[in-house]
């Protein structure tokens, strides 16, 4: 069984004004096949946290540890932690101008696997992909990212990890921006992927919406950079009633 | 001139930056001087020794090309090889008195003037079908003596055509090309070199874009020591089109020129430029200069000139310089970019976040970055061979 183990893990940004703590000493597990979901108000270093793990050079990492099936993860390299099973689906995902789709996702998977994926198989799945995320071929020509619409990057998020197969995927913010049609198309392919491959899964969101189709397994409140409460699915539904307010009276948000 | 006494403020006085006559320029104003009004000249005796202070010069290391400035220049017709049974393209070897010579400019420079003077068969090229054929002209072995060339493309009113002069092997070479788009006509005419290090090309290009023709002009300079293409576009009748593109990629101890001038004579005319580079080793140079002129009855004008650099390594030297005239008040549109900078960070991350290793994500954003122009050119077999040119270079490259 995989899983991946964050201890104590400390981050800090430089910023203009002088070195900020964001993430102040995070304790996660996530065991093949499950999904947390990491809920928090903004600024609360929910983004932090994912960039960190995927290796970020903007953050770093002051002490702790994220293991992945016992490896230390911070002391890889951001393609190799790749190769090792982790993936990344950004908020914003970045514009690669006169890279196609096709030509980026053989390259990854090429990158992923050690080999080239056998042509016909390849093709095969890449179409089967895009069809359910109602992508039409065309996309395969068009430039990584460059002039897609905020639904259509997510969408090539998900595609991503359908085909490159991770252990563990951190979903940052896969929600925002999207209509509820596309909203359920994501979510379909994030929860194809986890039968399919026993994914487990790191949701960071603000809302509740998106847990409405990708049911989570525990729910983490995420205050100030640090998981302050855990719980089930029900803890959710308490904080979509409630709000973040009852977690807030010592902290100041987003300071 | 002395600045006029305003409120006493207590503080010293000083003239306005600027108020007052430069001490070494006595009292003779020189203004600044329109693209429009510069000299030419068909003869190489009408411009003086290049001393490399002039405006068209002072970035070009004239030291390496003083054979094309200044030397005398083998006028024969250079080793050529045409190709035969393109449908609606003919080609032949013309004397210098031919009535299509001359038609689309004049030399502003010495270098163009020399090879004007020295040239004594030009290349005629006539693009006459209105289906588009391919018609590549291939110079490989044009040796190390010191040469002048002058080829003519013509397309005929309506004609389409896709014209290709592909350069590789050793040079010493001062041409001049002229190019003229007849009505309605649709033209693109690519120049590809791929030279050898110890070679030398000097190029002016020469394009007249007549009423509703399009003219897509693009410049792949690869391979070369000092390579300078300098494609001027005149708009001269309504509605005509011109683009022009271009991508090089300099190497250490090339140095990779291009001064792009669009002129818009006529009203209606349109013009888009994109030139982008890559630079990578400490004596890798690149010039562009983007000189556009809107002239006073080009109203409805719309232009837009751009110039993207990377920068591959530490050192690398890149002059970007876009140039704007406008003489109307009644234009669509005239702007300008120019950057000239590293690897996007973000773009990096995205990759290897994806698996793929870091000189093999540089690669592939340097391949993307160039593939934008080169998929310009509407040739499969031209494209893909140049893709595997820059893959080369990028292969070359160390640290990327």
């Amino acid at each position: 069984m995989s899983n991946l183990e964050i201890r104590d893990l400390h981050v800090s940004v430089e910023t203009e004004q002088g070195t900020k703590q964001i993430l102040k000493g995070v304790d996660l597990s996530i065991g093949e096949g499950e999904t947390h979901a990491i809920m928090g108000p903004n600024g609360s270093g929910k983004s932090t946290l994912a960039y960190a793990i995927a290796g970020h050079p903007k953050y770093t990492v002051e002490s702790g540890s994220v293991k992945l099936d016992g490896e230390e993860v911070l002391t890889m390299t951001v393609d190799e932690r790749a190769r090792a099973g982790l993936f990344l689906a950004m908020q914003y995902p970045v514009e690669i101008p006169g890279v196609s789709v096709s030509n980026f996702l053989r390259t990854a998977k090429t990158a992923i696997d050690g080999a080239a994926p056998p042509i016909r198989g390849w093709i095969k799945d890449l179409d089967s992909s895009m069809s359910q995320l109602r992508m039409d071929k065309s996309f395969r020509e068009r430039n990584v990212n460059e002039g897609f619409s905020g639904g259509e990057k997510k969408r090539n998020e998900i595609l991503q990890l359908e085909l490159l197969k991770p252990k563990f995927a951190v979903l940052d913010e896969t929600d925002s921006g999207l209509d509820v049609d596309a909203l359920k198309i994501v979510s379909e392919g994030v929860n194809r992927a986890k039968a399919n491959t026993g994914l487990g899964i790191l949701l960071i969101t603000h809302y509740n919406r998106i847990l409405k189709y990708i049911q989570p397994d525990f729910v983490h409140v995420f205050v100030a950079g640090k998981v302050v409460e855990q719980g089930g699915p029900e803890l959710a539904v308490r904080l979509e009633n409630e709000g973040y307010d009852r977690f807030l009276s010592n902290v100041n948000v987003g300071s | 001139m002395s600045a006029a006494p305003t409120a006493n403020t207590g503080l010293i006085e000083t003239d306005q930056h600027g108020m007052k006559a430069h001490s070494d320029g006595g009292d003779a104003y020189v203004p600044v001087q329109s693209r429009a009004e510069r000299f030419t000249s068909t003869s190489v005796d009408d411009f003086e020794k290049v001393t490399g202070f002039e405006l068209e010069w002072k970035l070009t290391p004239i030291a390496r090309v003083t054979a094309l400035t200044e030397g005398e220049l083998d006028g024969s017709a250079p080793a050529t090889v045409l190709p035969e049974g393109v449908p609606g393209v003919t080609a032949s070897w013309v004397d210098r008195s031919d009535a299509r010579i001359g038609t689309a400019g004049a030399p502003e420079e010495r270098a163009s003037a020399n090879a004007w003077s020295s040239f004594e068969k030009a290349l005629a090229i006539d693009v006459s079908g209105e289906e588009l054929h391919e018609y590549r002209v291939i110079r490989s072995e044009l040796g190390q003596t010191p040469r002048a060339a002058h080829t003519v493309i013509t397309a005929a009113p309506f004609s389409q055509g896709l014209v290709i002069l592909s350069n590789s092997g050793d040079a010493q070479l001062s041409e001049n090309v002229e190019i003229v788009v007849g009505e309605q006509a649709q033209l693109t005419v690519v120049t590809v070199q791929e030279w050898t290090d110890e070679s030398n090309h000097l190029a002016s290009h020469f394009a007249r874009v007549g009423r509703d023709a399009r003219l897509r002009h693009i410049v792949i300079s690869l391979g070369g020591g000092v390579v300078r293409v300098n494609p001027s576009i005149h708009l001269v009748e309504t509605g005509a089109d011109g683009s022009a593109f271009g991508a090089y990629f300099a190497d250490a101890g090339q140095h990779l020129e291009q001064r792009v001038y669009i002129d818009h004579v006529a009203a209606q005319t349109k013009s888009r430029v994109k030139y982008k580079g890559a630079l990578q080793g400490a004596t890798a140079r690149s010039v562009w200069v983007g000189d556009v002129l809107i002239g006073p009855h080009a109203t409805g004008t719309d232009s837009y000139e751009e110039n993207r650099n990377l920068v591959l390594s530490e050192g690398p030297r890149a002059d970007s310089i876009p140039n704007l005239e406008i003489e109307t008040g009644d234009i669509q549109g005239a702007g300008h970019a120019s950057s000239t900078g590293r690897f996007d960070d973000e773009q990096l991350f995205y990759l290897q976040s994806r698996g793929i290793p870091e000189d093999e994500a540089r690669r592939l954003v340097v391949r993307g970055f160039l593939a934008e122009i080169v998929a310009q050119i509407g040739s499969e077999q031209v494209e893909s061979e140049l893709s595997a040119a820059i893959e080369a270079e990028l292969t070359r490259a160390q640290g990327i």
